[in-house]
C-alpha cells in the first residue's frame, strides 16, 4: 500500500479506479460534455470516458470555458469521481470547485497506473493506492 | 491556512451573505491558496466572459442560474459579447431556439445586477478603470489592454472567477496585482513596418508566440492609435497568453528595461501573414470588429461603403458594442452601412456567434478572429487592412 500527500483543492473522500495520462487535458474542446469521452485528436485518452474514474493527469490547458465543461459533466452524472494533478491550473481548479469534485494536486502521478484502486481523501490531501 | 481573511470575507465564506456569495468566496480563496496569495484585495471593476450560449451550453447556463438565485454584484460589472445581436438577431440568420437560450443567459446576468454591455471593449463604453486600479477582468484582449495600455492591475480571469469577484468585490492578491510580477523580462526591438490594425495584429502574433508568458518590453513602434493597440492586445493574448506588455513611449507602466534583447524583423511579420492566409480561401464572409469596432472605425467604414453595394455572394459583419451602434444610428453611419448590404451587428462577434457551417472563408483585419474562425468554425482565413476588406466586400 503506497500513500502520497499533496494539496487539497476541493474536499471529499472517494474510492475508485484510476484513469491515468501523462498528457494535459483541455476540457473545452477536448472532452465531450454529453458523453464524458475524451475527443482531442491524438490524446492518450482519446475515446476513453472519464465518467466515474479517478482522473489522473499532469495539468489542465486551454480555454477557461473548460470549467463549465466539468460542471456539465457533473450535472449529467459523467464527471470524474476525483481529480489528481501534478500541478493544478486555474481552469480545472475552478471547475472542481463549482462542480464539487474532490481534487488534489502536488502528487507524483508517475507512481499511479490506470486500473489501480485508489482512495482519495482530498480534504486532507491524501491518496492511497489500495491495490 | 496562509491566506488572511477579513471578517467580511469570512462571513461570505460561512454563507452569511447567501449561497452564491459563499460559492464565489470559495473560488476566490481556493485560487488565493493555490497561487500563494497572502490576502484578498478589493476590486472596483469586473468584466465577465463566457456569455455566448454557443460556448456555455445548458450546463453553463444552469450554473449561472444557480448563482443568480441569490447572487448580487457588489461592484461595477460588465459583460463580454453574446452569440448574437440582442435586438436584430433575426436578420443575421440566428435561429429562434438559439436566441431563446441566449436571452436566458443574459437574463441570469441581469438578475445579478450585471450591466449587459455585451462587448469585449468595456473600456470604450463606460467601464474604464484608471491607472493603478485593481480590477478583475476576464476576456484576454481586454485584460491585456487594461494592464498594458491603461495601467490598471488584473490577472487573466476566467468566466466563473470573474463572476466570483463581481459577487464579492474581492480577488486574491497574486500575479499581476503585485508590482514585482509586472516588470519586463524580454526586450523586443521591432524593425518592421507597422501601419494598420492588421499589422499590429500580426506583430502581436509574432511576439506572443515568441514570448509566451514572459512580459515583453517592445521598442520601435513610433505611434499607435487606440484601435491599433486593441488589435495588438487581442492578438498577443490569443497567440501567447500575454496579459501585460510594455511599449516604449506608448504605455504608462514603469519598468526596468531588460538586458535580454531580441529583434523582430519584417520577414517574421510576412511569415505570420502567410500563415494566416489560406491560399485556397474562398471568401464569402467579411468581418471587422474583433475586438469590437470603435465609432471612429465605423465612421471610416461608412465612408468607404457610401453608395456602394456588397457583392451578392458575400456577407459582411461589422461588429461593435450597442452604445457605439446607437451613436452610429444617430450619425447615419448605420443606414449607410446597411444600405450597402453590410450588417452593423452589436453585442456579438464572428468568434462567438453560432456560425459553423454557414461560411467557407473569412476575410478580416483581425489575427485573433482568424484563430477562432479556424479552430471553432473550420473557416479558411485571410488577413488584410480594413480598407482592403471593404474593397473586397464591394468588388
Amino acid at each position: 500500500m503506497s500513500k502520497f500527500e499533496g494539496r487539497k483543492i476541493y474536499k471529499g473522500r472517494v474510492e475508485g479506479e484510476a484513469l491515468v495520462t501523462s498528457e494535459d487535458i483541455s476540457f473545452y474542446g477536448g472532452c465531450e460534455s454529453s458523453t464524458g469521452i475524451i475527443v482531442e485528436k491524438g490524446h492518450e485518452l482519446e475515446g476513453k470516458s472519464v465518467a466515474g474514474k479517478i482522473l489522473v493527469f499532469p495539468s489542465g490547458k486551454g480555454s477557461t470555458v473548460g470549467s463549465y465543461v466539468l460542471f456539465a459533466l457533473k450535472k449529467a452524472g459523467l464527471a470524474p469521481l476525483a481529480i489528481i494533478n501534478e500541478e493544478i491550473d486555474p481552469v480545472v481548479a475552478v471547475g472542481s470547485i463549482i462542480s464539487e469534485i474532490p481534487t488534489i494536486d502536488h502528487i507524483d502521478i508517475s507512481k499511479i497506473k490506470t486500473g489501480q484502486k485508489l482512495v482519495v481523501d482530498a480534504g486532507s490531501g491524501v491518496v492511497v493506492i489500495v491495490e | 491556512m496562509g491566506l488572511e481573511l477579513t471578517k467580511d470575507d469570512r462571513d461570505m465564506l460561512d454563507g452569511k451573505h447567501g449561497k452564491a456569495a459563499r460559492k464565489a468566496m470559495e473560488i476566490i480563496t481556493a485560487l488565493g491558496e493555490i497561487f500563494g496569495a497572502k490576502k484578498l484585495i478589493s476590486v472596483s471593476s469586473v468584466q465577465i466572459a463566457g456569455v455566448s450560449y454557443h460556448n456555455l451550453g445548458e450546463a453553463g447556463l444552469e450554473y449561472l442560474s444557480d448563482m443568480a438565485e441569490d447572487g448580487q454584484t457588489r461592484v461595477l460589472t460588465t459583460l463580454n459579447p453574446a452569440g448574437m445581436d440582442l435586438t436584430e438577431w433575426k436578420k443575421h440568420g440566428i435561429s429562434e431556439s438559439f436566441a431563446k437560450n441566449q436571452e436566458r443567459v443574459v437574463d441570469a446576468f441581469l438578475k445579478m445586477g450585471v450591466i449587459a454591455t455585451c462587448t469585449c471593449t468595456p473600456y470604450l463604453v463606460g467601464n474604464l478603470p484608471h491607472y493603478g486600479e485593481h480590477i478583475a477582468w476576464a476576456e484576454s484582449s481586454a485584460v491585456c489592454f487594461a494592464n498594458s495600455v491603461i495601467g490598471a492591475l488584473t490577472n487573466r480571469e476566467g468566466g466563473p472567477s470573474a463572476l466570483a469577484s463581481a459577487l464579492t468585490g474581492r480577488t486574491a492578491e497574486y500575479g499581476f496585482h503585485l508590482q514585482e510580477n509586472r516588470v519586463a523580462q524580454v526586450r523586443y526591438d521591432v524593425e518592421a513596418k507597422i501601419e494598420n490594425t492588421d499589422d499590429f495584429g500580426l506583430l502581436g502574433q509574432v511576439i506572443g508566440a515568441r514570448t509566451k508568458k514572459a512580459v515583453p518590453y517592445i521598442t520601435g513602434v513610433a505611434n499607435a492609435t487606440t484601435e491599433q493597440l486593441k488589435s495588438f492586445c487581442a492578438s498577443i493574448a490569443t497567440y501567447g497568453g500575454v496579459a501585460l506588455f510594455h511599449m516604449e513611449g506608448l504605455t504608462p507602466n514603469r519598468t526596468l528595461v531588460p538586458d535580454k534583447t531580441e529583434v523582430v524583423i519584417q520577414d517574421e511579420l510576412d511569415a505570420a501573414r502567410n500563415e494566416l492566409d489560406d491560399t485556397d480561401a474562398e471568401i464569402d464572409f467579411i468581418s471587422v470588429g474583433c475586438p469590437h469596432a470603435s465609432i471612429k472605425e465605423i465612421a471610416w467604414i461608412a465612408e468607404m461603403l457610401k453608395g456602394k453595394k456588397v457583392a451578392k455572394e458575400k456577407t459582411v459583419w461589422i461588429t461593435t458594442a450597442k452604445p457605439t451602434k446607437d451613436i452610429a444610428i444617430r450619425m447615419g453611419y448605420y443606414d449607410t452601412i446597411e444600405k450597402a448590404g453590410a450588417f452593423l451587428v452589436s453585442d456579438a462577434c464572428c468568434a462567438v456567434a453560432p456560425l459553423k457551417g454557414r461560411f467557407k472563408g473569412l476575410l478580416t483585419d483581425s489575427a485573433k478572429a482568424c484563430f477562432y474562425a479556424r479552430g471553432k468554425n473550420s473557416f479558411k482565413t485571410r488577413i488584410r487592412t480594413i480598407e482592403e476588406c471593404m474593397k473586397e466586400a464591394i468588388a
